[in-house]
């Protein structure tokens, strides 16, 4: 309910910024990166902070070239801090079971690095994890830390290529390169333009070669809020992927903020993870 | 007999768990989940420990994991029982063991848990300030997975985090010591091989002998920061030197301790800052005058972990313990007793990488004392076939120039190891 107001403003101070330097930029470019900046922002509102908070049931299948199947199951956490673009996340997994019971604690501010604990149950265990380590693998899976918690929008110059169909769905082309060294040079996205979720990304590695295929196969609204149900990452290059499922979605349940810290890392939330 | 009652335990709880799926319904609040884990350790230098037991192995078992866990439908009653069935080919024998076994009630900010619980604090890798809680060296050292270094201790636990702050207090009535590198398994010198002690006696289990340990933690500026406190003992025990001058035999026992101490950790720059430090006050010894009983000392450690490329970590640590009242000490240690130096400093580093989607990882952990000459490294590698069968290969090394330093006196110990897991 209040999200809504939430992202106006949030886009406001972005779009000043943007309109202040207008006069310095070249017309054109400048209009369409404009546009660009606002449909990204639009876009990761949409995908990662939909509703004040959220749960789901996250199955992970992680796909060798040779067909041999791992699996991951977790519970997802999500809650918005108030008044800014700050989140949390809480996740628990169920499986396999060398995992069980582990935990995550994610706390994501806008331009600065995240705060992440992991718990380790076979020795009690509450242990930080490195910011750098948001490029590695998120559980073996072909998702790295950033494509879970997401990347600030601001880490990336964003231009719109084109508008275009995408299996019948109107989209913005949305061309984005890192400012500084990331896990890929340039990274093309088609955004749905009636939801502003992403339907499909390439990640191009530093070989400018096709590294990576993001895939949003099934999209569902729940509780109002479009929803990527069933989505993919493939690696192009090692013929690896991961599909993904989120079941068991809720919104807006009023998600304690006490569940978000280092306690419920111990002592997870028995309620919110069945 | 001991373990006759384990089988039979463990094939009833088994018969029932498995027709349910080992997963928790209404009928059975519980979840079963489990491993079955075979383990070898063989000694490479070639020698064998006087007297000792399984030839060149240091370790040959076959291990079965039982976790239970249950709770009530609100979660605020719950049951953990992680519970081993074994048979070590090395001593020939069958045996069982509870690793943990507690009940708890969470409600609001309060947290109790009582029963056997594995506590770890503070914030180092292999190397403890405030993490005063039972230690099995003897099973990280032959192979065995990390969890096995840590021994349950048989306490009471409640938290109690009323705001930002969280409190934990331990009180822990029946002692449990260190176990260190034994001489029936591990070529080992002991500077008490002439002396016979008749055995070690531990803490008598009494309201004033309870271990207590306190905790107190929060977030600051950008820090979490934790205070700690402990009373009890000493986990490795000390034999009295007048007896063993007078008698030449003695009883080993475990003095008393004292530890304040505080940790931090944060985020800076591209990787995670570690800080500890302690004062281990050696109640029994408070003037360093009494040879045997350690001394008072202070404990230092930081740390520093980052990632230098994609799906790899570095650890770097550097520790220090410094004897207190080092002059008393040197001035009453009687001739013929190897000095121990003020200092004992290690530099540590750990390196990890995961491979093809986490289904390889390389790590290697090495510790090297420049104040003692002494290392220790251990290589390991782990594949992990399906989510469920893995394979561990690795060896643990040790070197020093002299017999009598911690790592130094396991140099003819080397050994490599092999474990083949498989969770249920």
């Amino acid at each position: 309910m209040s999200r809504s107001r939430e992202n106006t403003d949030l886009s406001r101070p972005l779009r000043s910024v943007i309109f202040a330097t207008l006069p310095l930029l070249v017309l054109p470019q400048a209009a369409s990166s404009a546009t660009a900046a606002e449909v990204v922002e639009k876009s990761h509102q949409a995908f990662y902070y939909a509703g004040a908070d959220m749960k789901a049931r996250v199955t992970m299948e992680l796909i060798a070239a040779n067909g041999r199947k791992r699996t991951r199951v977790l519970t997802m956490l999500r809650r918005n801090e108030t008044g800014g673009r700050e989140q949390r996340y809480f996740m628990y997994f169920h499986q396999p079971g060398d995992v069980r019971a582990t935990t995550f604690l994610v706390w994501t501010y806008p331009g600065k690095d995240d705060d992440r604990w992991v718990f380790i149950p076979a020795v009690n265990m509450v242990r930080r994890l490195a910011a750098s380590d948001s490029r590695s693998s998120f559980v073996g899976s072909d998702f790295n830390y950033e494509d879970v918690s997401g990347r600030d929008v601001e880490s990336d110059t964003h231009t719109l290529v084109r508008e275009e169909e995408l299996d019948g769905v109107p989209c913005y082309v949305i061309r984005s390169v890192p400012k500084t060294s990331a896990e890929y040079v340039r990274k093309l996205a088609w955004i749905d333009k009636s939801t502003f979720l992403p339907k499909r990304e390439e990640y191009y590695d530093s070989q400018k070669e096709l590294a990576r295929v993001f895939t949003a196969h099934v999209v569902e609204v729940v509780g109002g809020y479009p929803t990527v149900v069933k989505r993919t990452m493939e690696d192009v290059k090692r013929a690896h992927r991961t599909e993904v499922t989120f079941e068991q979605i809720e919104y807006e349940m009023g998600l304690p903020e006490g569940i978000f810290t280092q306690r419920s890392l111990q002592q997870p939330p028995r309620k919110w993870i069945q | 007999m001991r373990a006759k009652t384990w089988i039979s335990t463990l094939s009833v709880v088994l018969a029932l768990c498995f027709p349910l799926e080992a997963q928790a319904n209404k009928n059975f609040p519980f979840e079963v989940h489990g491993f079955v884990v075979g383990t070898a350790a063989l000694r490479t230098t070639g020698e064998r420990p006087p007297g000792g037991v399984g030839g060149d192995f240091v370790l040959g078992e076959a291990r079965l994991r039982l976790d239970v866990a249950g709770s009530t439908s609100s979660g605020s009653g719950f049951l953990q029982f992680k519970g081993d069935l074994f048979h070590d080919a090395v001593e020939n024998r069958l045996d069982g063991e509870i690793r943990e076994l507690y009940g708890g009630y969470t409600d609001g900010p309060v947290d109790i848990r009582a029963g056997r619980q594995i506590i770890t604090w503070g914030v180092g890798d292999l190397l403890f300030v405030n993490d005063v809680f039972p230690k099995d060296w003897e099973s990280f050292f032959s192979g065995r997975p990390m969890e096995y270094l840590k021994l349950g201790v048989d306490g009471v636990r409640l938290q109690y985090t009323p705001s930002a702050v969280s409190i934990d207090v331990l009180a822990i009535p029946f002692f449990t010591p260190d176990l260190f590198p034994s001489p029936r398994r591990f070529v080992i010198f002991d500077p008490m091989t002439n002396v016979a002690p008749q055995g070690t006696s531990t803490p008598a289990t009494t309201a004033v002998n309870t271990e207590v340990a306190l905790r107190v933690s929060r977030r600051l500026a950008g820090f979490d920061v934790a205070l700690h406190g402990y009373r009890g003992f000493w986990r490795s025990p000390v034999a009295p030197l007048a007896d063993l001058q007078a008698t030449g035999t003695s009883m080993r026992f475990h003095p008393r301790l004292n530890v304040y101490g505080a940790a931090a950790q944060r985020s800076l720059g591209a990787g995670v800052l570690s800080l500890e430090g302690g004062y281990y006050a050696s109640r029994d010894d408070s003037a360093g005058t009494t040879p045997q009983i350690p001394n008072s000392q202070w404990r230092a450690l930081a740390g520093y972990q980052y990632q230098p490329w994609k799906d790899s970590t570095l650890g770097l640590q550097f520790y220090s313990e410094i004897m207190d009242d080092y002059r008393n000490y040197r001035n009453t240690l009687p001739l013929g007793v190897p000095i121990q130096d003020r200092f004992w400093s290690v530099i540590s580093m750990r390196f990890t990488q995961f491979l093809r989607y986490q289904t390889w990882k390389l790590s290697v952990f090495v510790a090297h004392s420049p104040t003692a000459n002494e290392y220790f490294v251990q290589p390991e590698l782990l594949r992990r076939f399906t989510d469920r069968l893995s394979v561990r290969l690795g060896a643990n090394a040790f070197g020093g120039a002299g017999e009598t330093s911690f790592f130094g006196r396991l140099r003819r110990s080397d050994n490599v190891y092999a474990s083949v897991r498989f969770d249920f």
